[in-house]
């Protein structure tokens, strides 16, 4: 069986790779696949703590993620575009008119 | 026998309407009174008063057959704790002797008022401004007639506020008239101002009766009198000099009389009936209504008693120095309602509210007959300016100095004519009949002469005085003096004599509405003493029932005649100073050469006015400057600015933060969170 440990390092490895592409990133599509990402860094931790402590709680909270994602990703696109319409681009660096 | 009964108790459930009917014809002229046209708005205002006096005259029946009266509860209105104030009115001989007071001479003034102030709309250039005039005038009835039903001390100060806001709101009448254009409503600011001083002491006198007596309720305070006079008499003190203050404030008295001569800047009718006949009187029925409190504490009584008698002989004298035919009847009354204080004060409040009725038929007769020439003189004003403008006409068709007499003509207009200014009248006893024999019988009954109201009212308060309080005895003996002195010298002026001005040889006779109500004043003023006449004492038994254990004064003959002489002594020397030869055009005051500098006095109101800006206005002008200039705007006004200066630069340092960037935001989340997880782990 595979020590815990192993899940937890991939689950912060693609968790990291997540938050920087946020941050990294102005393609709001990419932005999108790196949230993505780290929600399944979110829902493996869940399962490989499921697994260790043999409790279907954390299964049960994955399909509760993957829904919430489900219906997060679908407003996204409508938003993104809708982004696209108005800017011709979806960089989300261009859509900065909202500030102090 | 006992259906009877029922009937004349019946009445009494009718009383929340002596204030609800004058109400109802308030918002009638509130709401309808534009397109009602004059006629139709000042006719239901009278309606209105008319039918509040039909109610009293209903109450006053029902108290005939059962004389102790009683207390109609409309609601609750307080409850908070011990303090527990309802909406009651109290139906006493007393309170009804002021509603008959207030209701009738008010409708009278109310009828006189559609006549007068269809003229006055129109000299003032504003007739839209008609029903405005009678919404204030019920209003003032009504607020009026809460005063005096009131069954409490909380409910009586509404009726107290209300009739001193519409005092206020009836001297600025006129807001944009008046010395340089604000002369009005600094008059009615300062007869506010003062008032609330006054209004400051009442209040006070409240608190201290809640607080020792538990109550407000008239009855449940006066039970108590005699056991709170033995455990603390200074608690009764306080109480009744405070209020002293509160009657100061509200009847013109001194020290703070000062607002009334000021308040002759309303129309007429306004100054007939709110500051002469009803409003200002409310100081002297606040005494005699709390007589329970005064009787237990005569050093207060006392106190009352000098401040009325030295208010009498103080406004007497002002009087004769005026030559404004209002400002004369403006410290007549000052000094009229000294004579009520007085009396009240000394314990005499049979005497004083009898004064007080008979004042009320007299001076509302003197202050509209003063209206009716004023208005006559404007007439004649209007009358020679046409005159002139067209004499000038004819000139200029005729030559060319035509020219000249037409500026002559308008130079004659520019120059403010003032219409109440009695050198420039004189001679109007043959142009205005009615209004001179009116004048005449109001003239004579605030003289005292025999066997006019006046002469009954004044010589009962003179002989109780000399029993009660000798040393005032003197003062208002002086007074009456001067009181038939001023009057004397001012139907002379007015009335006889040859016409001082175009304006005067030019007055006309006002129409019916406004002298036929003159002509019922004058005919109280005739009858008005039967009502207490010596030996009968029909007021006295009659107000028995509300104010107990009140000798009936007697009579003394050699008193009356005495007060008699004085009073034709007055008019006498009046008539030897300003009757014996026609006063001429432009003429200086006759007295000015024998009085000199007291009759310069006279004339400036012994600088009172002056005395009071130096001593308090000037004063407190220059206590706020100090306080504005150096606590204001050296210290608090810094510390805001600061305060908002810094929110401001700390906001423009923030705004750089919202810099609209997504991931910067990001950055912030995920800064935030790493923060929170941090705390967490390492706490």
């Amino acid at each position: 069986m595979v020590p815990l440990s192993y899940y937890l390092v991939l689950s912060v490895i693609m968790f990291t790779l997540g938050v920087i592409g946020v941050l990294v990133r102005r393609n709001a599509l990419v932005i999108f696949m790196c949230l993505e990402l780290m929600f399944n860094a979110a829902n493996l931790a869940f399962i490989a703590f499921a697994l260790f402590y043999q409790n279907l709680n954390g299964q049960v909270f994955v399909f509760f993620v993957m829904t919430v994602a489900a219906a997060e990703v679908a407003v996204g696109l409508a938003l993104m575009v809708a982004i696209f319409r108005t800017k011709g681009n979806i960089d989300v660096d261009q859509v900065s008119t909202l500030k102090g | 026998m006992q259906l009877q009964e029922i009937v004349n108790t019946g009445n009494f459930g009718l009383a929340p309407w002596i204030v609800f009917l004058p109400l109802i014809g308030m918002l009638a002229n509130l709401l309808f009174g534009r397109s009602l046209g004059e006629k139709a708005s000042g006719w239901i205002a009278s309606l209105a008063s008319g039918a509040a006096f039909v109610v009293a005259l209903l109450l006053a029946f029902s108290l005939g057959a059962n004389p102790e009266g009683t207390t109609v509860t409309l609601g609750e209105w307080i409850r908070a704790g011990t303090l527990n104030v309802g909406w009651d009115f109290r139906i006493d001989t007393l309170s009804v002797t002021m509603m008959l007071v207030v209701a009738g001479v008010g409708t009278l003034i109310h009828i006189y008022a559609i006549g007068y102030m269809h003229e006055d709309v129109r000299h003032n250039g504003d007739p839209r401004r008609f029903p405005r005039f009678f919404v204030y005038l019920n209003l003032f009835i009504a607020a009026m007639m809460v005063l005096v039903s009131a069954d409490n001390f909380l409910m009586m100060f509404v009726g107290w506020e209300g009739v001193g806001l519409c005092s206020y709101l009836l001297i600025g009448f006129w807001f944009e008239k008046g010395e340089h254009g604000i002369g009005n409503v600094k008059a009615a600011k300062k007869a506010f101002v003062t008032n609330r001083i006054g209004d400051f002491g009442l209040l006070i006198a409240m608190f201290i009766i809640f607080w020792n007596f538990g109550s407000l309720q008239f009855d449940a305070v006066f039970e108590k009198v005699p056991e709170v006079a033995v455990a603390s008499p200074g608690v009764l003190l306080a109480i009744t000099l405070f209020m002293l203050l509160g009657v100061a404030g509200k009847s013109a008295q001194l020290p703070l009389f000062v607002w009334l001569p000021d308040a002759m800047a309303g129309p007429t009718p306004v100054s007939a009936l709110i500051h002469a006949a009803t409003m200002v009187t409310a100081g002297v029925y606040l005494v005699a209504r709390s007589h329970a409190l005064y009787v237990a504490a005569p050093s207060a009584q006392a106190v009352v008693a000098w401040v009325g008698g030295l208010t009498a002989l103080f406004a007497a004298t002002i009087a004769v120095g005026q030559s404004d035919i209002k400002k004369v009847l403006a410290y007549s009354t000052i000094s009229q309602l000294g004579f009520m204080v007085a009396a009240v004060g000394m314990g005499a409040f049979v005497a004083g509210m009898f004064h007080l009725v008979t004042h009320a038929f007299f001076k509302a007769l003197l202050f509209l007959s003063a209206g009716s020439v004023i208005q006559g003189m404007e007439h004649g004003e209007n009358a020679a300016h046409h005159a002139a403008y067209r004499q000038a006409a004819k000139n200029k068709k005729s030559a060319d100095r035509g020219a000249q007499a037409f500026e002559a003509g308008h130079a004659g207009e520019e120059q403010h004519f003032d219409p109440q200014d009695m050198r420039n009248m004189g001679g109007l006893r043959s142009r205005m009949k009615y209004t001179y024999w009116f004048y005449l019988v109001g003239a004579l009954a605030l003289a005292g002469v025999f066997p006019l109201a006046g002469f009954f009212s004044k010589d009962e308060i003179l002989v109780e005085a000399l029993h009660l309080q000798p040393g005032v005895f003197w003062l208002l003996l002086a007074a009456a003096l001067l009181t038939a002195f001023y009057v004397g010298r001012q139907v002379w002026m007015v009335f006889f004599g040859t016409p001082r001005s175009d304006a005067a040889a030019r007055a006309r006779e006002n129409p019916p509405v406004m002298t036929v109500p003159l002509g019922v004043l004058a005919g109280l003023a005739v009858l008005g003493g039967a009502l207490n006449l010596p030996g009968v004492h029909s007021l006295g038994k009659w107000l028995e029932h509300t104010i107990e254990n009140i000798p009936p004064s007697e009579f003394s003959f050699p008193l009356a005649g005495a007060a008699l002489l004085v009073a034709l002594a007055g008019l006498g020397l009046a008539w030897s100073v300003y009757g014996r030869e026609p006063l001429p055009k432009g003429f200086v005051d006759p007295l000015r050469r024998r009085l000199g500098g007291v009759f310069t006095a006279l004339e400036h109101k012994w600088w009172v006015d002056e005395l009071y800006d130096r001593l308090v206005i000037r004063p407190y002008k220059r206590l706020s400057a100090i306080l504005s200039d150096s606590l204001d705007l050296g210290f608090i006004n810094p510390l805001f600015d600061g305060l908002a200066a810094g929110t401001a630069s700390l906001a423009s340092f923030l705004r750089r933060i919202q810099n609209g960037f997504v991931r910067s935001y990001a950055l912030a989340v995920l800064l935030g969170a790493v923060a929170i997880m941090a705390y967490l782990l390492f706490r």
